[in-house]
């Protein structure tokens, strides 16, 4: 018997001996381990639900498996254990119903405490529209017309392609950094409305407990009010096709005065857009842009070479879209094609983005058709000023001598068609 | 013990199995129907955990490695499709096949053609759903959840999905059908409703919510379907739809499906634990109360898979209290589990092993089950690979150890043959550990933020994926001991008495090993029935 007690002893030394080395392999690993307690008030508070539910269940477990274990060192055969005949036992199966249901009432309290709040979306100060998009992310400022698309930062992209042997090291925040952060002020109370253009998507950012589904034709909303400046990063989390690894979050959040400006600079750089968009392009100007812009957008299915994928994504050479009728080409861009994976550009591409593209489509990848499609087109296209009766069959020469008559066009002004 | 039975088995006045390949392609009776079942979803097994390791291999390290993302997605579609409806189900509906006949004192099931033809389904179903992935238009990709609009994205292969998801359903429901008929009218006399072996209860219920849920699903893939190809809007806004109806539909039979693939593995645990304890099931009786309330309540919990789809605070409140509360018979069912190895005269076979192993990570996988219960953690957790663990815990650890503890516990009764015990306990440890190294990072990665359903992930998460990996393979590979000891235990070993084990009850140890073609023709004296029940 002293021998047994003997070896309990030391397995209960092990085991405390391996609790305490958790907690230091919790420091080295504390941001890989468990929730962020997050810098808002409601997400301090999902997490301090969590800790304690988990607490909870680690009592319930600690206790049934050890009773468990007890009892396969006490009542085995081996150790001449004669088996008892009991079976059943009216007043343990109503302690272990009641039990479990008391413990219940005091987790659902809390978790309905907060889960109230977090559906309060009253007395918020400003609405951030979110829209998902395969596979990008477009913000928009509601209240100050402000609004741009926000996507996995270039250098990243190009590093997580299948078999680009990268060093993934370099980068500090790999697959989590984007060309455009969302920038929002701290100390407010943002209302954030989600939808989304092509299929579900998830906005997710865990230091702000914000997830909400995207769901293309319906708005949904949450809330955030962020306490600290800083930079919290988030991922899609519903899946959305083939890059929904790669649509990463990031929230910068700022002083007031600071996103005060930030607003300023993008209504002032809203206003040289729009001039970009009237001027005259020339070819060469617009391929080496539209290549830059294809490379983006369109490289993950047509590929770079732009020979697609056979059965898949058809290839740009050769087809009879991006080496046929111009005008037909920019509307398959500007409205997709139902029932595939080609999304409607319109709404994602600015009309320099669209011009540039189909440029490039149609003078490299091995088309040489040698037409030109200026962004000032783009727009009227896109309104309805000018169609396809007597332009469909125009030729490059003669858009070039389109006029520009009417400049009423924005860039990314389809957004809003949603 | 077996006297009559042998008895009336030396009469030779019925035929034995056929020769040769018809034996399996014409047979209606239940044993052969049995073994195909369970032979199928081996094959299953090796098939989907195959995928699992391209999905593991590319989540090695961070990069993308191995495969294009887009058949990143194929791979973690079609291993959920294959391991639910090609592994966790057949092998279920294998095992009721071989064992409730023999459990009520039933000569063979009610409905044997339509037990033929359920079965030679399932072989054409999958062949039509893993081609798929060698069509132009690759494999299903938007998940096995289907949701729309993304699942609608797919090339022309969808056509064929959707076709096979149908045969897998009808399957389904017609052995389902047959169980009904068989425990409600082939019975022995005296084999009345509260003796029945807890694995002919929770089967039972089982087939009652296949028969509930699984016609919601064929409806809402047929929407699917004229979606795509007819026109309709069922499920996009644009034409007056709802993407979200269809998640509502689904999950109608999803949450259901879940209890599925779980109930008639409590059945199992429950056929064992007494018997290795050599001491009666703890609390019978509440034991079908329970699984009867789990099943009520799968109906009635669906949504909070939604929690993030936008609802009303009402319904996430409902849907979360709702959840909650199964947590109740279920720990119900844990904590009968326990009061029945208390005090008894407990051996580790390896059946056994499997069984406690059940509980054990069955109950971790229940306990963050209900920590997903919690809407405002849900939201947190929602999508990411906290859930993965968390089913896998339920899943794998789950049902498969159950199904793997059942093959232990009833090969003998099977082959007549004792499998190799010190390879089944080494199946036992190498699953064991690996299981736990495959999934209990998971934990981990996904309350630090890591979603699910992705081929690449940021540098953070590097080292709990890599060795998550090492599980996967570690798992993976131990499954070929399996695979051997069955093929060693079929081909000889052995010999197993009647009773196979010291403290087992129930009929079907009361016929002999192997169990003759035809079991029960005459059915078993009361004194017998009396005399093998919990």
């Amino acid at each position: 018997m002293s021998c047994s007690t003997r070896s309990v002893i030391a397995r209960l030394a092990a085991l405390i001996a391996l609790l305490c080395v958790l907690p230091a392999a919790y420091a080295g690993y504390g941001d890989a381990l468990n929730m962020p307690v997050g810098v808002t008030e409601v997400s301090r508070e999902v997490y301090g639900l969590h800790m304690l539910i988990f607490k909870i269940c680690v009592v319930i477990g600690a206790v049934v498996f050890g009773v468990m274990i007890y009892s396969m060192i006490y009542h085995r055969k081996s150790r001449g254990a004669k088996p008892a005949t009991f079976h059943e036992s009216t007043t343990a199966e109503i302690v272990w119903t009641v039990t479990p249901f008391v413990i219940l009432l005091f987790m659902a309290w809390p978790a309905a405490k907060v889960l109230i709040k977090m559906e309060d979306f009253s007395d918020s100060e400003m609405t951030v529209k979110i829209t998902g998009f395969q596979w990008r992310w477009h913000y928009d400022y509601i209240e100050e017309g402000v609004d741009y698309f926000s996507q996995l930062h270039p250098q990243h992209n190009e590093a997580r392609q299948l078999g680009s042997d990268t060093d993934l090291a370099q980068f500090d925040n790999y697959i989590k950094e984007v060309d455009n952060p969302l920038i929002l002020p701290v100390g407010k109370k943002i209302r954030f409305l989600h939808t989304a253009a092509d299929v579900i998507h998830a906005w997710w950012v865990p230091d702000l407990a914000v997830k909400k589904d995207s769901i293309p034709g319906f708005i949904n909303e949450n809330w955030a009010l962020i306490e600290e400046p800083g930079i919290y990063r988030g991922k899609c989390a519903e899946l959305c096709g083939r890059d929904h690894g790669f649509m990463p979050i990031v929230v910068k959040a700022v002083p007031q005065e600071e996103y005060d400006a930030f607003i300023a600079e993008k209504k002032a750089a809203g206003q040289s857009a729009h001039n970009e968009t009237t001027r005259q392009w020339d070819r060469a100007e617009l391929v080496a842009r539209g290549e830059e812009v294809y490379n983006r957008n369109c490289m993950g299915c047509h590929q770079q070479n732009g020979q697609g994928i056979p059965g898949m994504f058809p290839p740009i050479a050769g087809s009879d879209v991006a080496t046929g009728d111009i005008v037909a080409h920019l509307k398959t861009v500007l409205n997709g094609v139902d029932g595939t994976a080609m999304q409607a550009y319109g709404t994602l591409l600015s009309d320099v983005e669209l011009a540039s593209v189909i440029t490039y489509q149609r003078n490299s990848l091995g088309n040489a058709i040698g037409d030109v499609m200026q962004p000032y087109f783009v727009g009227q296209v896109r309104d309805g000023t000018s169609d396809s009766a007597p332009i469909a069959s125009a030729q490059a020469d003669e858009i070039d001598f389109l006029k520009i008559d009417d400049a009423s066009t924005e860039s990314e002004a389809g957004v809003d068609k949603l | 013990m077996s006297a009559y039975d042998t008895a009336h088995h030396d009469d030779h006045d019925h035929h034995g199995p056929a020769p040769g390949l018809t034996r399996w392609l014409y047979t209606t009776n239940h044993k052969d129907i049995g073994t195909l079942y369970l032979w199928f979803s081996l094959l299953m097994f090796f098939i989907g955990g195959a995928m699992a390791l391209i999905i593991r291999a590319e989540l090695f390290q961070p990069g993308i490695q191995i495969v294009d993302p887009m058949f990143f997605n194929s791979m973690t579609t079609m291993h959920a499709i294959v391991m639910i409806f090609g592994v966790v189900m057949p092998a279920f509906v294998g095992l009721a096949n071989w064992m409730i006949p023999m459990m009520i004192g039933a000569p063979d099931m009610a409905l044997p053609r339509l037990n033929n033809w359920s079965f030679w389904i399932m072989p054409f179903a999958f062949t039509i759903m893993l081609s798929t992935l060698f069509m132009d238009s690759g494999g299903p990709a938007g998940g096995w959840t289907l949701y729309p609009p993304l699942t609608l994205q797919m090339g022309d292969s969808f056509a064929f999905v959707i076709f096979a998801i149908h045969f897998m359903g009808i399957s389904s429901v017609m052995g389902s059908i047959n169980i009904v008929a068989t425990i409600f009218n082939m019975r022995a006399n005296g084999m009345t409703l509260m003796k029945m072996p807890l694995f002919v209860w929770t089967w039972l219920i089982t087939a009652f919510l296949l028969i509930a849920s699984i016609p919601v699903f064929a409806g809402a893939v047929t929407m699917l379907l004229t979606d795509r190809y007819f026109g309709t809007s069922f499920f996009s806004a644009a034409g007056g739809g709802d993407p979200v109806m269809f998640q509502h539909i689904f999950w109608f039979f999803g949450h259901p499906e879940v209890y599925i693939l779980i109930l008639p593995a409590f059945g199992v645990v429950s056929s064992i634990i007494p018997t290795f304890a050599r001491k009666p099931l703890f609390g019978y009786d509440s034991m079908v109360y329970a699984t009867a309330s789990i099943a009520f309540l799968s109906f009635i919990v669906w949504a909070h898979h939604m929690f993030t789809t936008g609802m009303p605070l009402a319904g996430e409140l409902f849907f979360m209290f709702s959840t909650m509360m199964i947590s109740v018979p279920t720990g119900v069912k844990v904590f009968n589990w326990v009061a029945t190895m208390w005090r008894g005269s407990m051996t580790f076979e390896t059946p056994m092993l499997f069984a406690i192993g059940f509980v054990v990570m069955f109950t971790i996988g229940g306990l963050s089950g209900l920590m997903l219960a919690i809407t405002p953690a849900d939201i947190q957790y929602h999508d990411t690979y906290f859930v993965v663990a968390h089913f896998h815990y339920v899943l794998v650890p789950g049902a498969i150890f159950s199904l793997i503890a059942a093959t232990y516990y009833w090969i003998p009764k099977w082959t007549g043959n004792m499998y190799d015990e010190k390879l089944g306990k080494i199946h036992f440890w190498t699953s064991t550990i690996f299981v736990n190294v495959l999934f209990f990072p998971m934990h981990f990665v996904g309350l630090a933020g890591m979603p699910r359903r992705i081929p690449d992930y940021s540098l953070q998460f590097a080292d709990w994926n890599m060795i998550a990996s090492i599980g996967a393979f570690g798992f993976g590979f131990a499954q070929i001991i399996f695979v051997w000891v069955v093929y060693k235990c079929v081909r000889g070993g052995e010999k197993a008495t009647d009773e196979v084990w010291e403290g087992a009850v129930g009929l079907e140890w009361t016929v002999p090993s192997p169990a003759p073609y035809h079991t029960f023709e005459e059915p078993p004296p009361l004194a017998v029935i009396n005399k093998n029940h919990f």
